[in-house]
């Protein structure tokens, strides 16, 4: 059995949908799309059964991808709960009364219930179950309350197949809404005031400089936190275990696999360059921190609500390079890791949108697991440098989205979203969703740093990259003033880009060889994850494309700031 | 007297009276709730022909300059 639950975009959806769900849920994409969606289980009449948290919905009536997917689920579904913003009925009536056309079992959670008393909304429950002819339960999904009614009365839900043309069905909610709903119109209350703020341009662009500056410090300082207090001391207890092992293995094949180079007569968790040093390491102890303090800020920017603001107020700047304000959440995510920054150029409409946001993100916005380590190496020389950096990648963006814009074919549309009202976000589905992007990292970081270190190992073992290293000489050692060693970090920076920064740290670099070598390591290429989804999210040609414009432009900016500095 | 979103002044109320466009955006714009006859609050424009943010049953939704211009509104002279 399949339970799905369906509703407008921010109804509560998905904290109804922690609420009723455990712990194991599962992102899935509906087969043959690019649709993501979200499923668990929950125990329904002593069963238990599927719940699918089916893409936000306005109408039945397509208008995008993800409303096609969500009509065919429905077809695949056994009993609908049909998520209602109850500050808002009107307008969700219409997927309602939708839904009531369909054929399937509908029970109606009219959620935010709690909100309603102080907007001086009062809406006669009884009434609209009675006009409605399914259950109609008030719930306030982030306290939990009525959810226990809503379970306890899904075995009431009623199918119909009432018909209605789009002009009988608005009369109706026109009458359902004069017959159950008594709005006392209040003043705009202080907190529109404030949120108004955050929109208009005057007040609302300082707003987001602030936002932006305050996220990043906080990732900061919870990234620098957590390195401190709790990876650095757990390293600490790790390390009697290594040099305990590190003599049993004495020398030999293993131990340089293993253990790696001693730097310095010591093991150096960073340059050592063994599986067991490096390779845990730099994703545990220098990437999950930074990791965990972005996607927990990140978490908290999407569900509270400013995300839209932020589109909103970035739209005209990103209808210069080619886009719309919806895009600021590909490069978003990207500052994150790129993996989901391309997979959510989905939500960017046609074909042209898609490939300038995948190609300006994949070039000039580097993951966290790659800043943290630029961080590491480059901040070593104080800001000045990572300002280069930093500010060398802006320009690319710009100036590549500018010309982007310019030369390439197609069409681009305009914004067009619904700005929800703020709310404090809601811990319970904050924590799960952090929980699997923590997951989601662990499970694909920690395999390729280690396959990537073992290939560093094969090739210097083997001789192969010195060999390599004479072949791209002029172009590494002439055009971009770095040492022949660099091309090992090139290579791996393919697989994992954090672990071909900190391979940068043996080599002896100059401020001036780490910033070049830092922007052509976020430039050059797609880490082979990214790559992956960009093949599948672009298709080849494009990807060509893309991957050309790369390499292009990293020896471009590499070559320019060669001179320039 | 009629004249399009982009026109009304911010904070100002008026009556939708029309909407031009293709079938997609008309209900697109529908789905939201923007349709003949609805009472839309202009929040504002922002600049350099960015979006139009307007209120509608009490919720905000941006849209770009290009679908301001198609949707008209009655308005008192």
């Amino acid at each position: 059995m399949k339970i799905l639950l369906m509703g407008n975009q921010n109804v509560g959806k998905s904290a109804l949908f922690s609420r009723l769900t455990g712990v194991n849920v599962m992102i899935s994409n509906y087969p043959g799309t690019t649709v993501e969606f979200i499923e668990g289980r929950m125990v329904f009449d002593k069963k238990s059964v599927e719940v699918i948290d089916v893409p936000g919905t306005y109408t039945l009536e397509p208008t995008s991808k993800a409303e096609e997917v969500a009509l065919k689920m429905l077809k695949e579904g056994d009993l609908v709960i049909n998520v209602v913003d109850a500050t808002n009925l009107e307008r969700n009536l219409q997927l309602t009364l939708q839904l009531l056309e369909k054929r399937i079992p509908v029970i109606v959670a009219l959620n935010f219930w709690d909100e309603t008393k102080h907007k001086g909304i009062n809406i006669d429950v009884k009434k609209l179950e009675k006009e409605l002819k399914v259950p109609v339960v008030p719930t306030v999904a982030v306290t939990g309350e009525g959810v226990k009614k809503l379970v306890s009365r899904l075995k009431e839900a009623k199918a119909h197949a009432f018909r209605h043309t789009d002009k009988e069905r608005w009369a109706k909610i026109g009458k359902i809404i004069k017959k159950t709903e008594m709005v006392k119109y209040k003043n705009h209350t202080l907190m529109e005031r404030v949120e108004d703020l955050t929109i208009k341009p005057l007040t609302g662009i300082p707003i987001a400089f602030v936002v932006a500056f305050f996220m990043f410090y906080l990732i900061r300082l919870i990234g620098e936190g957590l390195i401190a207090n709790v990876f650095e001391p757990l390293f600490n207890l790790y390390n009697p275990l290594i040099t305990g092992l590190s003599s049993l293995l004495g020398s030999g094949f293993f131990y340089d696999v293993l253990i790696g180079r001693l730097i310095g007569g010591q093991i150096d968790y960073i340059q050592s360059m063994g599986l067991l040093t490096t390779g845990l390491y730099v994703p545990i102890a220098m990437v999950l921190p930074y990791i965990f303090a972005f996607y927990l800020i990140l978490g908290v920017l999407e569900d509270s609500g400013y995300l839209p603001r932020l589109a909103t107020l970035i739209d005209n700047v990103m209808h210069r390079l080619g886009m719309h304000g919806l895009s600021i959440v590909p490069m978003l995510l990207g500052l994150g890791c790129n993996v989901p920054g391309a997979l959510s150029t989905r939500i960017l409409e046609t074909r042209r949108q898609r490939f300038i946001a995948a190609t300006l993100m994949a070039i000039a916005v580097p993951c966290m697991a790659q800043t943290a380590m630029i961080i590491g190496l480059v901040g070593r020389y104080g800001i000045a440098g990572l300002g280069i950096v930093f500010g060398t990648l802006l320009v690319v963006w710009v100036v590549l989205g500018l010309l982007l814009n310019r030369f390439m074919r197609g069409e681009s549309p305009e914004i067009f979203i619904e700005i929800p009202p703020y709310r404090i976000p809601y811990w319970n589905s904050l924590l799960k969703k952090l929980l699997m992007r923590i997951r989601s990292f662990l499970t694909t970081a920690i395999p390729y740093v280690l396959l990537g270190v073992l290939i560093i190992n094969m090739l210097y073992i083997s001789g192969i990259i010195s060999i390599i290293g004479e072949i791209t000489a002029p172009l590494i050692v002439g055009a971009l003033s770095l040492p022949k060693d660099a091309i090992g970090a090139l290579i791996i920076g393919f697989l994992r880009k954090d672990i071909a920064v900190g391979m940068l740290l043996p080599l002896g670099l100059t401020l001036k060889q780490l910033i070049i070598a830092s922007v052509m390591l976020t430039m050059y290429f797609p880490c082979v994850a990214t790559f992956v989804v960009l093949f599948r999210e672009l298709g080849l040609k494009d990807l060509v494309k893309s991957t050309g414009i790369m390499i292009f432009l990293a020896f471009l900016a590499g070559g320019l700031l060669n001179i320039i500095l | 007297m009629e004249i399009s979103l982009v026109r009304l002044g911010a904070g100002k109320r008026a009556k939708i009276k029309r909407i031009e466009g293709g079938i997609m955006f008309r209900r697109r714009a529908a789905s939201l709730n923007i349709r003949v006859g609805k009472i839309i609050r202009k929040i504002v424009s922002e600049p350099f022909r960015g979006p139009v943010i307007i209120e509608i049953d009490n919720r905000r939704i941006s849209l770009g300059r290009g679908m301001a211009m198609k949707i008209f509104l009655e308005v008192e002279e």
